[in-house]
């Protein structure tokens, strides 16, 4: 479309309790603009499409090449990162929402610190003696770092929680991301030392067992993570774990 | 009596400040962690090609010394050399210890750690993680540090942002002053130190490979303050960017480690320049110097691609299975941000501001700045890189210089007094929120965003790759007026929730201030050396110039003093550096 201006959809809500409203744009176009450009130009000058002054957007960006995470929003009704969203390829008006399953901030921004907590629920590291010299770490094949490395690129931006039927309040879901982060670290061979608390970290309320199989998280992720192969990989060591348990082992 | 719990404050959540709160943690400190954003989504996690140790790994006779001589010789012999040797000494240990942490580095068939070559060096040195080296890295400091705030000992103030330290009457450091940037409450927070770790300052030159959070503000805010501020006009260029309307994207110096080439079509065929002129080190000449001969090739000769400002970094000569498993990252950037596959077809790329070698000025031991109580480690001080940092040395200096600043730090606050005196809180909470009210106030009709745009264009056009004294002359009476336009503009959005336009305008008061050191830095310093290069002065001139910049803030005139301090080359004499 060659048009020359670019129109956006925009849903704003000033606060966590204020009503949401949808405001339009028009904007310059201007070749290899991708979201955070539109976002930038409207910023500069916060003006709707019918001439109205309004409040600047807010929104989450950081590093403006996908490694960050900040910048997930909904954009034409897909949960995805804004700075690899180029609006050559977004049918317009390019529509902009928050990611919804997280508590409001304002505008396009939301707080997504459970995916950190959760991080935490699931001790999502490898538990070393101390930073003092002990050596390097153990020996691992090529092999061994082409699996765990994919799984260590994810960004933690949320998409694969926000795509999620069972990621809400209600369950307390740590959702795809999370469980992958406990698959990396039990592959790790000083991780998996670890491996019996993170399982027992995702039993109980909001643990794997919330998983409904609806398998979005791995459609949605931008960084092509396994995540449901990483979801079956932890059942199989939880189905090990739990009949250990039960045995009395 | 000596404290027991020391109470630390860590002002930025990237590599160096991880690295100095996961030290000062096992020290027994409590430590209140401050990020503008959560700290995974620092910018470290930009960092692609790797970390460099010389760990000799390959047959090939390195050795921490000729590191610390590759380190020096590239940095043209400015940094100060003791701290310097301690970093390479301390390298081989610091990976070590992050492979004990799980970062997943690239492996031989042994299963040894892989390493590949970088620039400014003939040997094999740099550590890597696939492309992603930087966000692996922080990824794994992250984890450790989460532990800490599992047990307790770490807390984090996530989306908070610096505003100043709180200084008592003897200019000891007590604390510092923030603003949480959700509800826009102003507050003081009480320590036994401070340690600001902030990064670097890519916004003031408008767009670089920095990520949106690299402002200098809280550098800059802290110079305003007292605090000295070390060669502000070393500036790194890098090679390899892909120009962008909203950033200039790296392009790691790791696709010409790994056989990447750069050439431009000349007479009908590739002109591969870099390895015509510099036949030993060929496409991995020092930053600076592939810079410079970008831009002679692109501006002097006029031999950019298409008349346009670009040059081709090849990597289509390298089977594409190879590519994927040690540049992965890199490519996917390119393909989508650009389009095309750069396994097929060569990449565009243009030199982009990437890294500010100075900083903050920390003594020669401790990374403890010039006020009590005051610690600085990572890109926002200035003791590692002297004038042109080499790649792949950046992360190893955030992690060693936080390694130092977090325990020094918890020693200099065991032995400190209790603060006293409330009032220099109060005084500076309510210094801040006059600032705030100000700008809420203000109603006249320049715009932050299109001062933001001139600084950008004024600060690429006169302060990076070429320096003329004219012109940046021209360039510092244009930031005067552009610091005298800013007391007249108006803030449009008045919101007192989460109002970023309120944020970034604070923040551009500070970009402004400190883009004056960089400039004025430049200006007074009549030589080439490193990434400062005036063509009027082309040779290094050590007789009159081998010595730090220092700049303090003149608040009575507004604006920077510069004077100079003798550079500790006690290891290794200086020679010409030639590539």
């Amino acid at each position: 479309m060659p048009a020359n201006t670019v129109r956006l959809r925009i849903k704003r809500q000033a606060g966590p309790q204020a009503p949401p409203v949808w405001e339009e744009f028009e904007i310059p176009y201007r070749p290899h603009m991708n979201v955070i450009v539109a976002l930038r130009d409207i910023a500069e000058n916060p003006v709707t499409r019918d001439g109205r002054p309004t409040s600047t957007i807010a929104y989450e960006a950081n590093c403006l090449e996908e490694v960050c995470g900040a910048c997930a929003m909904v954009i034409n009704g897909r949960a995805r990162q804004a700075c690899t969203a180029l609006v050559d390829r977004l049918e317009q008006p390019i529509s902009l929402e928050p990611l919804h399953r997280f508590p409001m901030i304002r505008d396009l921004q939301v707080d997504r610190s459970k995916l950190f907590n959760d991080l935490r629920r699931v001790k999502a590291w490898v538990p070393i003696d101390g930073t003092y010299a002990l050596g390097s770490g153990p020996r691992q094949s090529p092999q061994d770092q082409e699996q765990a490395y994919p799984l260590s690129r994810c960004i933690s931006c949320g998409n694969c929680l926000e795509v999620c039927p069972q990621y809400n309040t209600r369950t307390d879901y740590v959702g795809a991301a999370v469980i992958n982060q406990v698959r990396l670290f039990n592959l790790h061979p000083t991780g998996k030392m670890h491996r019996a608390a993170r399982l027992d970290a995702l039993t109980g309320p909001g643990g794997i067992q919330e998983c409904g199989y609806a398998e979005n998280c791995v459609k949605a992720c931008p960084k092509d993570i396994p995540l449901t192969d990483s979801i079956a990989a932890v059942n199989r060591q939880m189905v090990g774990h739990l009949w250990g348990k039960a045995l009395g082992r | 009596m000596p404290n027991s719990s020391p109470h630390l404050l860590i002002v930025g959540g990237g590599l160096a400040g991880l690295s100095a709160a996961l030290h000062a943690a096992e020290r027994g400190a409590r430590i209140s962690l401050f990020s503008v954003v959560p700290v995974k989504r620092s910018h470290s996690v930009c960092a692609q090609g790797g970390i460099n140790a010389a760990k000799n790994l390959k047959g090939e006779g390195d050795s921490p010394w000729i590191h610390f001589d590759d380190t020096i010789f590239g940095g043209d012999f400015l940094a100060n050399q003791p701290l310097v040797k301690r970093m390479c000494e301390a390298a081989p240990g610091i990976i070590d210890l992050l492979d004990r942490m799980g970062v997943p580095f690239n492996r031989t068939p042994e299963g040894l750690l892989d390493f590949r070559r970088f620039g400014g060096t003939l040997h094999h040195r740099t550590a890597f993680a696939g492309a992603t080296t930087g966000q692996q890295l922080l990824y794994a400091l992250d984890e450790q540090v989460r532990r800490h705030e599992a047990s307790g000992q770490v807390e984090k103030f996530e989306h908070w942002e610096f505003l100043s330290a709180v200084l008592d009457d003897n200019g000891v450091c007590r604390g510092i002053c923030a603003m949480d940037l959700r509800s826009m409450e102003v507050r003081t927070f009480a320590a036994d130190a401070v340690i600001i770790a902030t990064g670097g300052i890519g916004a003031i030159f408008g767009k670089s490979t920095n990520s949106i959070a690299c402002t200098g503000s809280a550098q800059s805010a802290l110079y305003q303050q007292g605090a000295d501020y070390a060669n502000g006009e070393f500036i790194q260029v890098h090679p390899t960017a892909i120009p962008g309307e909203d950033k200039l994207r790296l392009m790691s110096e790791s696709a010409r480690g790994e056989g990447g080439r750069v050439w431009v079509p000349k007479d009908g065929k590739p002109w591969y320049f870099l390895e015509e002129w510099y036949p030993k080190y060929g496409n991995l000449v020092p930053r600076d110097v592939a810079t410079r001969a970008i831009h002679k090739v692109v501006y002097e000769l006029g031999l950019g691609l298409d008349g346009q400002p670009a040059v081709y970094l090849d990597l289509t000569h390298i089977p594409a299975h190879e590519l994927d498993i040690k540049l992965g990252g890199i490519l996917e950037i390119y393909e989508k941000f650009v389009g095309d596959d750069p396994r097929k077809v060569p990449m565009k790329v243009f030199p982009a501001m990437h890294y500010t070698m100075g900083g903050l000025w920390v003594d020669n031991e401790h990374q403890a700045t010039n006020i009590p109580g005051l610690f600085a480690c990572g890109e926002c001080e200035y003791q590692y890189h002297g004038a042109n940092r080499l790649g792949a040395n950046s992360l190893v200096s955030c992690i060693f210089g936080g390694a130092i600043a977090g325990p020094t730090a918890v020693e200099y606050a065991r032995a400190s007094t209790a603060a006293g005196s409330p009032r220099p809180f109060e005084q500076e909470k309510l210094r801040q929120e006059e600032i705030n009210a100000r700008l809420f106030a203000s109603e006249g009709s320049e715009n932050p965003f299109v001062i933001w745009k001139e600084l950008g264009r004024t600060m690429t056009e006169h302060c990076t790759v070429i320096r003329v004294n004219d012109n940046l002359r021209r360039a510092d009476a244009k930031l005067q007026e552009l610091l005298e336009r800013y007391r007249k503009l108006g803030l449009r959005d008045k919101t007192r929730w989460a109002n970023p336009a309120f944020f970034f305008t604070r923040q551009l008061y500070n970009m402004l201030q400190l883009a004056r050191v960089i400039c004025l830095g430049a200006l007074a310093r009549d030589e080439s050396r490193g990434a400062h290069y005036k063509p009027a002065f082309a040779e290094r001139d050590d007789a009159n110039w081998l010595k730090t910049t220092l700049a303090s803030f003149a608040p009575d005139a507004d604006e920077p003093r510069l004077r100079y301090q003798p550079v500790d080359i006690s290891l290794l004499p200086p020679r010409p550096r030639k590539y």
